[in-house]
């Protein structure tokens, strides 16, 4: 879900309407104001969608953030940034957030190269390749909750995973995946990578769809090896495709809930917990819906912000040659 | 051209729309007097026998009243956390939901949705006894249980004579030595839920209301602080209890009720010799296990006694399950249907359906298995029961409780800090 949104996002941040309404100089004056006409009564319903259920929630949550409010009645006490200032300092937050940056960085370390691979292997002609691109996407296409009820099953002590590996030989490095409190965060993320490569494979495939055949045979004459034409040629011609799946998976992992919730709670003490769990626990499971306002609040800057700096400096090269050729 | 101002026209049309949409919104108000009521009725049972009572009961009732029809709506028990803090604040909030009473009633009646039915309770409530006081807020009857819970240890009778234990032990250090047995039968002694918190939470809850006076207990819970040394002592008790590792193997990531892989699914397999619990635990474990011969297998010990503890052995920690009528509702309508949801017929198919203890005590006889018919015995005995914590207090500084208590569990807390949580909570 939270893919899907952050996609859409993306799209519109390139602004093609912006392009449209600047493009037709050379057009008389009635002609400009039946344009404007037009754009108003075309753009207004997806606006009003837009400002009713984005921009206002977000004004009314930092508003709401400014309140001792349980979410019952009226605000209640006024405390200014009092909430903002407690999320900051609550040492559960902290942790809370370092867990979301482990989680992004291992998302790209792990996802990357496995959904480059599999990607690569897939755009081969090999036998069973349409079955291997349908199971590598299957675990993605799963409902998360359903993904997370199968793994929480599955990593029970004396469960599958440790049956599995103690018929494989491994059956000393069986642990307590999710009730150690040094491991159940890389158990979550192994879940997470699991659920999301299907999906980093899946963009890299169309991508590499798009990359012509002829640089690769280009190459290949002149005497560069399988590996050279590989990291020479198709990586960096890959290179908008992963830039932008790397902005979902951030986006995404600064998101995560589903799994983590459904698997630990967050738990245990706090050792899987996510910036968003942390939400749910103190804003809905408490009634304590101004703290947990400032919270959401406080996210979507960190999200709001990661994304502003990742355009600027990482997506403005491809977004800005996709714009100059949809303008010109 | 013509498909492009036809265009306009249907977005102009749908902006509109949306516009009053916006504007308009609320307005089922439910009329009073002869004409039709329908009530919405929230409720957690969504499956199992209970969800067939109430269609049941639900159909009976309009039946006896053709003009009110009732709308059962089960909802997962999970939900209403999120589910009932925004229908309280929106314009239009089911006419009946679930209500556990306590702090968390409290922290809802400010949103002026919940009716005070006092008035219409007051002929009748006396026939739940002193346990209807749960869900009261300032005196005024906010709500109404229809069962009624007592937190105790249930075993497995097969294993406790594996391990040549001969009766429930009485005090903690009976306990204690009973534990030593088990292990020694390599029986894990005790399952516990640690993924939901509020499983751990009974345990040091249970050790405070040995440990504390009933009248300590009282205003502890009213003025929402632990400071009484007696707390710190349940936490200590708590300490050199863990220390004779009483748990089953990664307790830490186990659930209470969801799965065979859950505390309850664990003593229902017979994987685990014991397990504190509400009394709706044999129901919980029926489901997870395919031994159909459970019930006769399991029995009840109340919490053992902690030597030199001000407690009285007669009190118990427990709870229930209630409904709430919300302000938009018909009256007296909903809560005569509370009413009826007490009445003695009502109670038994409750009773049957191994929820709970019934509300109110003349369905008792509709209690079959013999151990919760001890239960029931005890709890009537009992002198004063004591409100799971985290109900009893506000709700904030209740989730606080339970989370420094889940944190102690996993080595990461203290006696001390237990008691800091809910003051620093309580304090917000």
């Amino acid at each position: 879900m939270t893919h899907a949104e952050t996609a859409a996002a993306t799209a519109t941040n390139d602004e093609p309407a912006v392009a449209a309404v600047q493009s037709p100089r050379s057009a008389r004056r009635p002609r400009g104001l039946r344009r404007t006409a037009e754009l108003v009564l075309f753009l207004s319903p997806a606006l009003l969608l837009f400002v009713g259920f984005v921009l206002l929630p977000i004004v009314l949550a930092a508003f709401d953030g400014l309140y001792n409010w349980t979410g019952f009645g009226p605000l209640g006490r006024f405390t200014g940034l009092h909430n903002y200032a407690l999320v900051l300092t609550d040492p559960v937050f902290r942790e809370a957030f370092t867990h979301n940056v482990i989680i992004a960085v291992a998302s790209i370390a792990l996802q990357l190269p496995i959904g480059f691979g599999i990607a690569l292997l897939l755009n081969r002609r090999i036998r069973g390749r349409s079955v291997v691109r349908m199971l590598a996407f299957a675990p993605f296409v799963l409902p998360y909750a359903t993904t997370a009820v199968m793994w929480s099953l599955l990593l029970q002590p004396g469960g599958f995973v440790d049956q599995i590996m103690k018929q494989i030989g491994l059956g000393r490095l069986v642990q307590l995946w999710l009730a150690n409190l040094h491991l159940v965060l890389y158990t979550m993320i192994v879940v997470l990578t699991w659920q999301f490569f299907g999906f980093a494979m899946l963009l890299m495939l169309a991508g590499l769809q798009g990359i012509p055949a002829e640089l690769r045979e280009a190459a290949a004459l002149d005497g560069a090896s399988g590996w050279q034409t590989t990291w020479h040629i198709t990586l960096p011609l890959l290179g908008p495709t992963i830039r932008i799946w790397m902005f979902l998976s951030i986006v995404g992992s600064l998101q995560v809930f589903d799994q983590v919730f459904i698997i630990t709670g967050g738990g245990p003490a706090n050792a899987s917990a996510t910036m968003a769990t942390y939400l749910y626990q103190r804003g809905f499971a408490s009634y304590e819906f101004g703290y947990g306002s400032a919270i959401a609040v406080i996210m979507f800057i960190i999200c709001f912000a990661f994304a502003l700096i990742y355009q600027r400096f990482v997506l403005r090269r491809d977004t800005r040659g996709a714009l100059t050729r949809a303008v010109g | 051209m013509r498909s492009v101002r036809r265009c306009a026209a249907i977005s102009l049309a749908a902006t509109a729309a949306l516009t009053l949409a916006a504007c308009g919104g609320g307005g089922s108000a439910s009329s009073t007097g002869s004409a039709h009521v329908t009530l919405t009725w929230w409720n957690n049972a969504t499956a199992g026998t209970l969800k067939n009572v109430w269609q049941q009961a639900a159909t009976a009732f309009h039946q006896a009243h053709p003009n009110v029809t009732i709308q059962v709506e089960p909802i997962q028990n999970e939900a209403f956390t999120t589910k009932v803090p925004a229908a309280l604040a929106g314009n239009d909030p089911p006419d009946i939901y679930q209500q556990w009473g306590g702090g968390q009633e409290a922290t809802q009646v400010p949103s002026g949705k919940v009716t005070d039915l006092s008035k219409y309770t007051s002929s009748w409530i006396g026939e739940i006894g002193t346990a209807a006081q749960g869900w009261q807020v300032d005196g005024k009857q906010y709500g109404v249980p229809y069962d009624l819970h007592t937190v105790g240890f249930w075993y497995r009778k097969d294993l406790f004579t594996k391990a040549g234990i001969a009766s429930p032990p009485a005090t903690i250090t009976a306990l204690d030595a009973d534990v030593t047995k088990l292990k020694a039968a390599h029986i894990v002694p005790i399952a516990v839920g640690s993924k939901d918190k509020w499983p751990d939470a009974f345990w040091w809850e249970y050790f405070a209301v040995r440990e504390c006076s009933t009248a300590t207990l009282k205003s502890a819970m009213k003025a929402v602080n632990l400071s009484n040394p007696c707390f710190l002592k349940a936490g200590r008790d708590l300490t050199s209890f863990m220390n004779t590792k009483p748990f089953q193997t990664g307790f830490l990531g186990t659930a209470a009720q969801v799965g065979a892989g859950s505390s309850a699914g664990l003593v229902g397999n017979g994987q685990a010799a014991m397990e504190l619990q509400g009394d709706w635990d044999p129901g919980v474990m029926a489901p997870l296990t395919s031994d159909k011969n459970l019930n006769a297998q399991l029995g009840w010990f109340p919490f053992p006694t902690v030597s030199g503890g001000a407690g009285a052995a007669t009190t118990v920690l427990g709870g229930g399950d209630g409904f709430s009528c919300t302000t938009g509702a018909a009256e007296p309508t909903c809560a005569d249907f509370l009413k009826y949801l007490d009445t003695p017929a009502v109670q038994a198919k409750v009773v049957s359906s191994d929820v709970g203890l019934p509300a109110n005590s003349a369905a008792a006889s509709a209690l079959t298995m013999p151990a919760l018919k001890q239960v029931l015995q005890y709890s009537h005995s009992v002198t004063y029961i004591q409100t799971y914590f985290d109900t009893a207090f506000p709700t904030s500084v209740g989730q606080a409780l339970d989370a420094a208590i889940a944190d102690f569990f996993a080595g990461q807390g203290t006696p001390q800090s237990i008691i800091a949580a809910v003051k620093a909570s309580a304090s917000q």
